[in-house]
């Protein structure tokens, strides 16, 4: 299993571009909000938790097109599905591998654009804190989307139609444990993890399958 | 030592039946060759027997038990070469192939170049180097010397010669003649 994550650890390096390119998205959006909203710091910092969690949500969208597309055109998800491995254990290698090369960067880019939001110090570690599940489901969910979509004619077109409705009760209980240091909505959030955990990885894996016939 | 049974299959493709009624027995050694023309259904026939596309009906054997029960435990048996060659243009050869089975396709001194730069043919023998290298019991191979030129075909031919050799099986599409003694046809 470690195998295979270093495997698609090299690919996803090799193809730096597709990630570095969410991460610039992310920045980049999230200062365009900062010109476009104004110098009015106590706005800023009131809106800056769903700024950081929308732009978030789509950088994590970008590279997703390209988790199973080049595999199933280059005859490689046949061999993944071939290797002996369980369908849902190679969806979550992907998950895995997605939320390290995408999400992880994102929330620690989340950091500085935050602070660039004029979000208050003591503020940022509750959207760190929603963000770091945040990210997770939007791999596991994202990673689940793509294989759905893998090999439709269109896909990139129906890759948003498809991710968005699934990742939208995780945007709004995200953004409201970021604003707020009520408990129910971080356990929202965990909670959505933890039933994502299981299931994602193996709704994927049977998409996996299905693409492949 | 490994028998395999296939006891007419059926395969449907979209909704189309491309294949029924087809019933085979491979020993320790055996090769099955599968010919027909271009839509018969020979990748068809590969795929399913990959446990990659289901069986409409039919039943295929490993040992005498059924073989897609389990399609995880199937495909450890299974080293696989499809129409595309799987290989990642932006990893070297030494990357996706252990190197001492890029020596048996002569692709040795390429090990470490990235794999874009490799011909058609030189990714063909990258995809068999590969499936060389797996040392699984049974191989499926559609169309193996697509893209070879005389002297690969013959390295290729070897290497058949030496899965036979060691109680292998293969089951390949090909419009390529292939000169193996024994060799078992399967008309589509």
């Amino acid at each position: 299993m470690m195998g295979l994550i270093a495997r698609e650890l090299r690919l996803s390096i090799r193809h730096g571009a597709e990630s570095m390119a969410a991460l610039l998205f992310f920045i980049i959006a999230g200062t365009l909000f900062a010109l476009g909203a104004g110098p009015d710091p106590a706005m800023l910092s009131r809106i800056a938790p769903s700024v950081v969690w929308v732009t978030a949500l789509l950088a994590a969208l970008l590279p997703l097109e390209r988790l199973f597309g080049p595999d199933l055109e280059d005859g490689t998800l046949d061999l993944l599905l071939l290797s002996g491995w369980p369908a849902y254990a190679i969806a979550a290698a992907k998950t895995a591998v997605h939320w390290l090369t995408t999400g992880l960067p994102l929330l620690i880019a989340a950091a500085p654009l935050a602070v660039m939001l004029r979000l208050p110090g003591d503020r940022l570690p509750l959207l760190l804190l929603s963000l770091l599940p945040g990210t997770l489901i939007f791999s596991l969910l994202g990673t689940l989307a793509a294989a759905l979509t893998a090999g439709a004619r269109r896909g990139a077109m129906l890759m948003p139609l498809v991710t968005l409705p699934l990742m939208i009760p995780s945007l709004i209980f995200g953004t409201a444990a970021a604003n707020s240091a009520h408990p129910a909505a971080f356990y929202m959030i965990f909670a959505m993890l933890l039933a994502a955990l299981p299931l994602a990885p193996l709704g994927t894996g049977l998409a996996l399958r299905a693409a492949a016939e | 030592m490994h028998l395999l049974t296939a006891q007419k299959l059926a395969i449907f493709r979209g909704e189309r039946l491309v294949l029924q009624g087809v019933s085979f027995e491979l020993r320790p050694g055996g090769i099955l060759l599968l010919r027909g023309a271009n839509g018969a259904g020979k990748s068809s026939l590969l795929r399913a027997l990959a446990g990659l596309t289901p069986l409409a009906s039919g039943e295929l054997f490993w040992d005498n038990l059924p073989a897609l029960a389990d399609r995880e435990a199937h495909a450890q048996r299974i080293a696989w070469l499809g129409h595309q060659d799987a290989v990642k243009p932006v990893l070297t050869p030494a990357e996706q192939v252990p190197e001492t089975a890029l020596a048996l396709v002569g692709l040795e001194k390429f090990a470490n170049l990235p794999s874009r730069f490799l011909s058609a043919g030189q990714k063909r023998r990258l995809a068999i180097a590969r499936v060389a290298a797996a040392q699984k019991p049974l191989w499926l191979l559609d169309e193996p010397t697509t893209g070879l030129d005389a002297a690969s075909i013959q390295r290729f031919l070897e290497l058949c010669a030496a899965q036979r050799q060691r109680g292998g099986m293969i089951i390949a599409s090909t419009h390529t003649p292939i000169e193996l003694p024994n060799t078992q046809v399967l008309a589509l």
